[in-house]
């Protein structure tokens, strides 16, 4: 019998999000469980911690944005040029405008 | 050098981060392999020296704390050596090749300890020398031991404290006591200078090619005289270097330390190696039957 890795996830305080920590090797899920306690949780350092076998860890590393789809993001805009036209054109300054800036 | 190598080399250079998954040349992968397990390596036979101290620590609050420290130490190289058993080398391997001999560790842990007075001294200077390296190895181009150095950074806060805090202690005691702090000072500032390493340029550093390190040589060790010097002046102490001034620059000058003696402690040469080396194998043999037991229960 061998010993396997275990990921260790930590949630440092209520209200946090579960973060990977680092790992353990362990022959088994007890020893893992004890190997953990004592290396992320022993300075009251963690809130809760989770145990996975790496085996159980599915990992997706890529992303393909065959479609360009970066209209979903803010840097998919640029309304600089197209702003500054509209408003040359309407002959508005943001400044002159009742709460303007 | 392949296309796949340039590609690699050109992205670590500009601060990209490699993942353990990752493909990696070779030749990182070595050197990398080769340097976390020294540091592993270090952080296991570096609680020794204190280790001897548990049972004649003063008190029970330096006890506890001194037990807290090595303890500390310990599961320092549990979590390096975690990530160079992820770069291919088992555990075990290394622990082979530490009691045989073949692995190197820090050269401040190849030397005795002589009194409460070193324990101080120690967990004050020597973890403050050790810190200056372990936080530039926050930006290694290895993101797992990145976040490593993390975790151990944050545990290291109280060493530094913890040694300071005795020292201060024997310097406002008795005299002898404040000979104590003394003679330790005059025994580890030879060690203590050569810590970070001969002063090899960073553009001829391999470590620093790879951004394994960021951090030249020199540079750690001015920094550690910059932060440290001057707080063992004002304790009204004296470091056994008649060369050592602050430059107008801001620059510190000192006697060069003697390089090949350097060479001689980290290859198993040190006053005290042998007798570590050997009592690391005695507590390997030790312990064998506990892990045997825990993985034929296991199985
Ligand atoms: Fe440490
Ligand atoms: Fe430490």
């Amino acid at each position: 019998m061998t010993s396997r890795v275990f990921e260790v996830f930590r949630r440092e305080r209520a209200g946090a999000p579960m973060q990977h920590a680092g790992s353990v090797v362990a022959p088994d899920a007890r020893f893992a469980e004890i190997y953990a306690r004592e290396q992320y949780g022993r300075r009251g350092e963690s809130e809760a911690l989770w145990l996975v076998p790496r085996e159980a860890v599915g990992e997706i590393d890529e992303f393909v944005d065959e479609f360009d789809l970066k209209y979903r993001r803010v840097d998919g805009y640029s309304i600089k040029e197209r702003l500054r036209e509209a408003r040359a054109r309407a002959g508005t300054s943001l400044r002159d405008l009742p709460g303007g800036r | 050098m392949d296309g796949r190598t340039e590609e690699f080399l050109a992205n670590v250079q500009s601060g990209g981060l490699v993942e353990a998954g990752d493909w990696m040349p070779d030749e990182y992968r070595a050197r990398l392999t080769k340097f976390v397990e020294m540091h592993a390596n270090s952080e296991l036979m570096g609680v020794l020296p204190e280790r001897d101290w548990i049972l004649r620590a003063p008190t029970l609050q330096r006890k506890l704390a001194l037990t807290a420290k090595i303890q500390d130490e310990a599961g320092h190289a549990q979590l390096l050596y975690r990530v160079v058993e992820d770069l291919g080398k088992p555990r075990e391997a290394c622990l082979d090749d530490l009691i045989a001999g073949r692995a190197k560790f820090h050269n401040v842990f190849h030397y005795p300890t002589k009194s409460w007075g070193d324990v101080g001294v120690i967990a004050w200077l020597v973890d403050a020398a050790a810190i200056i390296s372990q936080k530039a190895l926050l930006k290694c181009s290895y993101a797992p031991y990145a976040r490593i150095m993390r975790k151990i950074c944050w545990e290291e806060s109280f060493h530094i404290l913890h040694g300071r805090d005795i020292v201060l202690t024997l310097v406002t005691g008795t005299e002898g006591q404040r000979e104590l702090v003394q003679e330790a000072l005059d025994r580890w500032w030879k060690p203590l200078m050569m810590f970070h390493g001969n002063p090899i340029p960073a553009e001829d550093d391999p470590m620093v090619h790879w951004r394994i390190k960021s951090q030249a040589n020199e540079e750690a060790r001015q920094q550690f005289l910059e932060g440290y010097v001057p707080e063992v002046w004002e304790l009204g102490l004296t470091l056994p270097d008649p060369e050592l001034r602050r430059r107008e620059d801001g620059t510190w000058e000192y006697t060069e330390p003697d390089w090949d003696e350097l060479r001689a402690v980290v290859t198993g040469h040190g006053p005290a190696s042998e007798e570590r080396i050997a009592f690391r194998r005695l507590s390997r043999e030790d312990v064998d039957w506990v892990s045997r037991t825990v993985l034929a229960e296991a199985a």
